[in-house]
């Protein structure tokens, strides 16, 4: 199969489930341009069957390692499954080397399985438009569970995973302050956390603390290991956000498959959760909602680019710089430009 | 404004453990602005056609110091042309004597690094061969 096949030509392969066609589909929607958004409207109809599961957390939590798990639990429980991996690119080089595949060497030889690894690349639709394309393409493929690994560090990065259906948010012990760990909006996208590693010392102390900030809504004191010290902390009401949805804590020992079993179950009790009331219909308009915002955005600044004159925006900065203009003014001489 | 990025699969088939080699290739490649999926150790030539659909590379890079390259080689330029990627190109690195070089072109891989290549050599070898 030539690199070059038309659009026309892959979309008929790739819903019929040719992983030759997808493949190359998906480098198509990352490279770009008007090859990318024929395939894309034309996979678009069949999209919207499988479940994205978005896995973040820092690097060296595991979740690569649990990703592997919970793949080799969807198979046994029959489900095709898809892999997204994303890593960043170097915003140095724009080259990039991608790693994942190493812990999933296990899934290979299964054609119900389908791994792709990503880079961030800084395309102009962003990188939560890249990783949103190539999942309409897996998902169009058949897949029924679609994983997506960020890692969670980046705001990019947490939207991503934050766009998923079900958001898994990993953390591990021993990787310092744990409540610094899920500050920046972590606890706002997660509907289930892990904490991986739990064969390693200070697990409990990990445990604790998510705990400690997902229930305070119970009015019950808390007991908290900061620093080495116990403390007895008073509950403060957390604003129930996620509509009845209780946020649990679950370990795991990805490396030897412990507590995987319970993870996959409860993001298929969220996946059923999500079913009921509509709440599904109401996550995916949303899902829509940004997505179409998104593709405004980076079409918007990609025209405004190609409309300025080469050095006008760097001469309006200069004056900017000098005060001679404030910021808001620039702007909108920028935006006048535009017409 | 297609933004095409090269992307290279480096993998280490057979049984031998090391790779040193491997990690230091896949760096430099980086480094030169290619995308690099790596896919660790003891890799059968199955599982590396396999990796080299899934992620629609337009270069397999074999490292391979065991001596196994005569067989390992072939296989997967036979894997990879039997799945339909047949614009994808192969080189091998690793402990190649001299005259295994035309056997192994004659199977098709199109790149053969021998011990004291620079990556450098690798680099612009990708840049030619990939257009
Ligand atoms: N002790 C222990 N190590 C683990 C566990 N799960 C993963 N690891 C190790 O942690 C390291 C990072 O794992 P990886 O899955 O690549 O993490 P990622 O960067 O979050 O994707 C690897 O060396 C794994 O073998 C676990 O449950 N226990
Ligand atoms: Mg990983």
């Amino acid at each position: 199969m030539p690199k070059s096949l038309p659009p026309s030509q892959l979309i008929p392969r790739l819903l019929a489930g040719d992983r030759l066609a997808l493949s190359r589909a998906i480098s198509r929607v990352e490279d770009g341009g008007d090859n990318a958004r024929e395939l894309l409207a034309g996979v678009f109809p069949h999209t919207g069957r499988g479940h994205l599961i978005g896995i973040t957390g820092a690097p060296g939590t595991g979740k690569s390692t649990l990703v592997t798990g919970l793949v080799q639990a969807y198979r046994a429980a029959g489900l095709t499954v898809a892999v997204l991996a994303v890593d960043p690119t170097s915003p140095f080089t724009g080259g990039a080397l991608l790693g994942d595949r190493v812990r999933m060497s296990k899934l290979s030889g299964d054609a119900g399985v389908f791994v792709r690894s990503m880079a961030t690349r800084g395309s102009l639709g962003g990188l939560a438009g890249a990783t949103a394309d190539a999942l309409l393409l897996l998902d169009a493929a058949g897949y029924e569970r679609i994983l997506i690994e960020t890692v969670g560090v980046g705001q990019a990065e947490v939207e991503i995973a934050g766009t998923a259906h079900t958001t898994v948010v990993v953390e591990a012990p021993g990787l310092g302050d744990e409540v610094q760990a899920i500050k920046a909006g972590v606890l706002e996208i997660a509907d289930i956390f892990v904490v991986n590693k739990a064969d390693r010392p200070g697990v409990e102390r990990t445990v604790g603390a998510l705990e400690l900030m997902l229930h305070m809504a119970d009015g019950t004191p808390r007991q908290l290991f900061h620093h080495g010290q116990l403390l007895e902390v008073a509950a403060a009401p957390l604003e129930d956000e996620s509509d009845g949805w209780q946020v649990q804590v679950f370990k795991t020992v990805a490396a030897s498959g412990g507590g995987i079993p319970e993870v996959m179950a409860e993001i298929e009790r969220h996946r059923l959760w999500l079913a009921e009331n509509g709440r599904l219909a109401a996550r995916e308009r949303l899902r829509m909602a940004r997505s179409v915002e998104q593709i405004v955005q980076a079409e918007l600044l990609r025209r405004l680019r190609a409309a300025l004159p080469a050095d006008s925006l760097a001469e309006l900065v200069e004056e900017v710089a000098a005060r001679s203009l404030d910021p808001y003014a620039a702007a909108e001489q920028i935006l006048d430009r535009m017409g | 404004m297609a933004d095409r990025k090269i992307r290279i699969l480096v993998a280490k088939p057979g049984l031998d453990g090391h790779d040193r080699g491997a990690k230091v290739v896949a760096r430099a490649l980086r480094d030169a602005g290619f995308e690099v999926i790596y896919t660790g150790i003891r890799q059968t030539p199955a599982m590396i056609a396999e990796a080299a659909l899934q992620e629609d590379v337009d270069v397999v890079g074999l490292s391979i110091l065991s001596g196994a390259h005569m067989t390992l080689c072939p296989k997967v330029v036979d894997l990879l042309r039997g799945q339909g990627q047949d614009d994808v190109t192969v080189l091998v690195g690793g402990i190649i004597p001299d005259e295994d070089v035309a056997p192994l072109q004659a199977a098709g891989v199109q790149g053969v690094f021998g011990p004291g290549t620079s990556t450098q050599d690798i680099i612009e070898f990708i840049r030619t061969a990939v257009i």
